[in-house]
């Protein structure tokens, strides 16, 4: 049985503003019977047509994908549409409490609804991410069974730091029925932590402490933990003191017989990127 | 809150009886049967009663009975058994709706030169017999082809298709963990070669199963090391689960004709009762033969996964043919192989009865399910267009 969350499971037992509006000045709609779910998504805006001051849903799918359709219309109501259109599927999914991994792609549903209606809406192209077979779909088709793109599938590898062909499946489906397209898709990731990889964040002149161990964490979080997922390791940051940097090795890393040499990677790149004087220091921990 | 179990071909409660005669086996004659004294000789004796007890349920000999640790451990050695008795014979013929047990060992025997027929079925579940008559050929090891679906219930017609491969001199076996306790079987006057059952699907605890070996049947043991049953099987008897098997496969035999009565009566009335409530469903498996305890029905535009939390929440427990329980995320190769409509593919629910379900309980599915399936309607937009009409 899913380890649901009490908000997820409040969610789903009563769901909020489940209906349609009559009136409503935007609609969304995504997933179908064939894929196993889907979302429809109705948006009033205020008379300004600025500020959502109504949202309803109907939904089918399982149970996240009905808790998640309920907090990701109380979550937008009262907001703009540009506020609205900064939700990602993760706010919607720490909304609930957080969602199981495998039913991560419950809030990645309510997140693409919400870019179809406003898109519909504003007249804009509709993000063409597929997910539903009843629309022209732009770009390449990657995952055939559920109909996804390539672009829609780089996005959210993207926001969601994902690296491993796995974790695409839990977030998006695709890869979740014949697999075919899996290799693709170890691909897609690449593509995305090379593109990460390739703009590096402009090394900055003067640094006050906080800043440091911000920029530490940043280049931790997005130059080198990524590199450490394609050989399926990993680090974990434990603490920062003055130009010390404590690091503890995990997965793949932990006890890797180069893992010295690891360490060395992740002093240079720090130093390259944030402050000449770091010092990594490997810990237990 | 008391449960209402019907998820029985998941799992069963262990009789209390069946408890009872094993209890003694942990803590007090706790020997190995196989110890040259008193103290292991005396669990010996229940050892062979237990084997004897299987047997005279399923009309077989008492030495054709080798104890497993599970139905997957008795499919798997079947299966292997075969491939290494007929080392020149690479092909295995099975369904597409066995079990994973043998599906899932069947396709990862092709990554080692083993070819794998999967006969198809149609929308009621059946199979073409003519499709395997077709598939046999010289190549051909070993036929393996489940008794009655997990799933369905849909039951297949096995002394007809051991007659079909045996005719070809080819060995057969049949995956009876569902069915073993609910049809009766005659070993005795059947031409099947093995048979796999399960204790825990019949009110045995889990981690014990048995392989029907009949006599003279060519065979080579999964597991070696040890000189256990009469070693075809290595590794000390797991003798308190035997004896509580032996007990479970006599007071199963008891039961037969309540099974087959009563407890079929409850499913037909839950089946027919729930079918007149509730619009845009249909019963998977619906024209096939099925086993008497087991109704599986698809409810058009909504979700299984969401349908069982709704009925656990009422203390009812299902099942799902759906891929959102499992993390999977297409609907069961079952359903799939029998080509249900995707409207209603994902809406799957199992229930499985057992000696233990009463009346009451069956009520209780017919009050709870219908106003569920109606709520998720009203939050489907799909469900929402049929409430319309």
């Amino acid at each position: 049985m899913w380890d649901y969350t009490d908000k997820v499971k409040e969610h789903f037992l009563n769901p909020r503003n489940v209906g349609d509006i009559p009136e409503a000045d935007a609609i969304g709609e995504v997933g179908s019977l064939a894929c196993g779910d889907a979302l429809k998504l109705f948006l009033k805006l205020d008379d300004k047509k600025e500020r959502i001051v109504d949202a309803k849903f109907q939904t089918f799918g399982c149970g996240s994908a009905i808790a998640s359709s309920s907090a990701l219309t109380e979550m937008i109501k009262g907001k703009t549409l540009d506020e609205a259109l900064a939700v990602t599927n993760k706010e919607i999914a720490d909304f609930l409490g957080g969602l199981p991994e495998e039913k991560m792609h419950c809030s990645v549903m309510g997140q693409e609804a919400l870019e179809v209606a406003i898109a519909k809406y504003r007249g804009g192209p509709v993000p063409t991410h597929g997910h539903g077979h009843d629309h022209e779909q732009e770009g390449e088709i990657v995952c055939k069974c559920f109909g996804l793109t390539d672009g829609f599938l780089k996005k959210v590898i993207e926001q969601n730091r994902l690296h491993t062909a796995e974790q695409v499946t839990h977030f998006t489906k695709a890869g979740g029925a014949c697999g075919g397209c899996i290799p693709r898709i170890k691909e897609l990731i690449a593509e995305v932590l090379g593109e990460a990889q390739a703009a590096p964040p402009k090394r900055p002149e003067k640094l006050t402490n906080l800043r440091k161990m911000q920029l530490i964490q940043e280049v931790l979080e997005n130059e080198i933990r990524p590199q450490l997922w394609t050989d399926g390791g990993d680090l974990e940051l434990i603490d920062i003191a003055g130009p010390t940097v404590q690091i503890a090795f995990r997965k793949a890393c932990a006890g890797c017989a180069s893992s010295g040499f690891t360490a060395k990677f992740v002093e240079q790149k720090l130093r390259d990127m944030v402050s000449d004087d770091i010092v990594v220091e490997e810990v237990e921990g | 809150m008391k449960e209402i179990y019907l998820d029985n071909n998941a799992t069963t409660r262990v009789d209390d009886a069946v408890f009872e005669e094993m209890r003694p086996y942990f803590t007090e004659m706790y020997g190995n049967p196989s110890s040259m004294h008193f103290f292991g000789g005396q669990v010996q004796k229940k050892v062979d009663e237990a084997r004897a007890r299987v047997a005279a349920l399923l009309g077989a000999q008492p030495e054709e009975i080798i104890f497993t640790a599970c139905g997957t451990e008795s499919d798997n050695t079947a299966i292997r058994s075969a491939l290494e008795a007929f080392p020149t014979r690479r092909h295995v013929i099975t369904s597409r709706v066995e079990h994973p047990a043998v599906l899932t060992l069947c396709r990862n025997l092709t990554k080692h030169g083993v070819r794998v027929t999967e006969l198809n079925v149609d929308s009621a579940g059946r199979l073409d017999l003519d499709e395997l008559k077709r598939a046999i050929d010289d190549d051909t090891a070993i036929v393996s082809i489940m008794h009655a679906n997990n799933e369905t219930g849909v039951v297949f017609p096995i002394e007809e298709i051991a007659g079909i491969v045996k005719e070809r001199g080819v060995l057969f076996h049949t995956d009876a963990v569902q069915s073993v306790g609910k049809i009766p079987l005659n070993m005795a006057k059947s031409r099947i070669d093995m048979l796999s059952l399960s204790g825990h699907k019949l009110h045995a605890p889990k981690g014990i199963g048995a392989l029907y070996l009949r006599k003279g049947t060519p065979f080579r043991p999964f597991l070696v090391g040890g000189h256990q049953e009469r070693n075809r099987r290595a590794g000390t008897e797991a003798t308190s689960s035997i004896i509580a098997l032996g007990k479970a496969c006599q007071v199963a035999g008891e039961f037969l004709h309540d099974e087959n009565t009563r407890v079929k009566g409850l499913c037909d009335r839950l089946e027919r009762e729930l079918m007149a409530i509730i619009p845009a469903a249909r019963i998977n498996g619906g024209g096939a033969e099925r086993l008497p305890n087991t109704v599986s029905i698809a409810f058009e535009f909504v979700e299984g996964e969401a349908i069982l939390l709704l009925l656990s929440e009422k203390g009812i427990c299902a099942s799902s043919g759906s891929a959102c329980t499992s993390g999977s995320l297409e609907p069961s190769h079952v359903l799939r192989a029998m080509g249900v409509p995707f409207t209603c593919a994902h809406g799957s629910i199992r229930f499985s009865l057992s000696r233990f379900t009463t009346d009451a309980e069956v009520d209780a599915v017919i009050r709870e399910l219908p106003p569920i399936i109606q709520r998720l309607r009203e939050i489907s937009p799909f469900g929402r267009e049929l409430l319309k009409k």
